[in-house]
């Protein structure tokens, strides 16, 4: 969503986006915010720092386009509403890096041990990837 | 590539990957069983993982601490359900506040990870299923927001060179 169209946009949008991200706050506010709709008081009532200072924060990522407020009766009402399909394939995306990441450490750490046997991440056998192949193919399908 | 296969089930919210190593499963296996060298591959690199609590049973449990290169600490534990040494472990994987405890907030995954001896070598299979689609989605919110945190940063470093 945010990431795509970021490209395109002036250095201006960049700077809102990177102010409005660069607080810890406000980062747990959008974090918060995922879940479901959060009025601004009940989120005030989360941190230690007056409801004008949470209100502040909220406009902050309201104008960096990162959460919605809504009025609704006396409440406002503050929520981050990215496209849900987007965020699975996001999450099982996340998850992938992390353990892609993890195994390189485990590739290296096991060849520190092997000293001269195989070499660094050398692969296993060659001769062995050649069933696995036609499952790759459907992972570059869904995007 | 030590990655072979990766398969991403966005219904079932589920990732498998397969890796193949040269090493045998027993040195394999101790990446997992030894903390000392499970600290050194868990975290990404600047925040370095001490485990404070590593008791591969079944019941029982890990925790683990990582420091962010600003000194800010992230918590994890691991709740072991199964294990076969040295080639099943079975675990859910969650996050804890500063303190240690568990955040009920934060998501956890399910991981069952398989060693087979395979040529001398060693293929690591691991699956990871969210445990709630809730949870899962709010994982995937955090690593966008963490992820745009960093894309903005670089961004605003070309910006300002």
């Amino acid at each position: 969503m945010v990431v795509d169209g970021m490209a395109d946009e002036s250095a201006e949008t960049v700077d809102r986006l990177f102010h409005a991200l660069a607080d810890a706050t406000r980062r747990d506010i959008v974090r918060r915010c995922v879940r479901g709709e959060l009025s601004v008081s009940r989120l005030a009532a989360a941190y230690p720092m007056s409801f004008a200072a949470v209100q502040k924060h909220v406009t902050v990522l309201e104008r960096a386009g990162l959460v919605t407020k809504e009025r609704r009766g006396r409440e406002q009402l503050v929520r981050t509403d990215p496209d849900a399909v987007g965020r699975a394939r996001q999450a099982l995306d996340e998850l992938e890096s992390a353990w892609r990441a993890r195994v390189d450490r485990m590739s290296g750490l096991l060849a520190e041990d092997a000293g001269t046997a195989g070499g660094p991440g050398a692969p296993a056998r060659d001769a062995d990837t050649d069933e696995n192949t036609d499952e790759n193919t459907t992972e570059g399908a869904d995007g | 590539m030590t990655v072979t296969r990766v398969d991403k089930d966005v219904d079932h919210l589920t990732l498998t990957l397969v890796a193949d190593f040269t090493a045998p499963v027993e040195q394999v296996w101790r990446l997992w069983a030894d903390p000392r060298q499970l600290e050194r591959w868990w975290g990404p690199p600047g925040y370095p993982a001490t485990f404070e609590e590593h008791d591969l049973t079944p019941g029982g449990g890990v925790r683990y601490c990582m420091t962010g290169p600003e000194g800010e600490k992230f918590g994890g534990w691991w709740r072991i359900s199964s294990v076969t040494p040295p080639t099943v472990l079975e675990f859910t994987d969650g996050f804890s506040g500063e303190d240690g405890t568990p955040d009920p907030e934060m998501p956890t995954t399910s991981v069952t990870m398989t060693l087979t001896g395979r040529d001398g070598g060693t293929r690591m299979e691991l699956r990871s299923v969210f445990d709630t689609r809730e949870q899962m989605e709010r994982l995937a919110e955090m690593g966008m927001v963490e992820g745009l945190s960093q894309s903005v940063a670089q961004m605003d470093a070309v910006l300002a060179g």
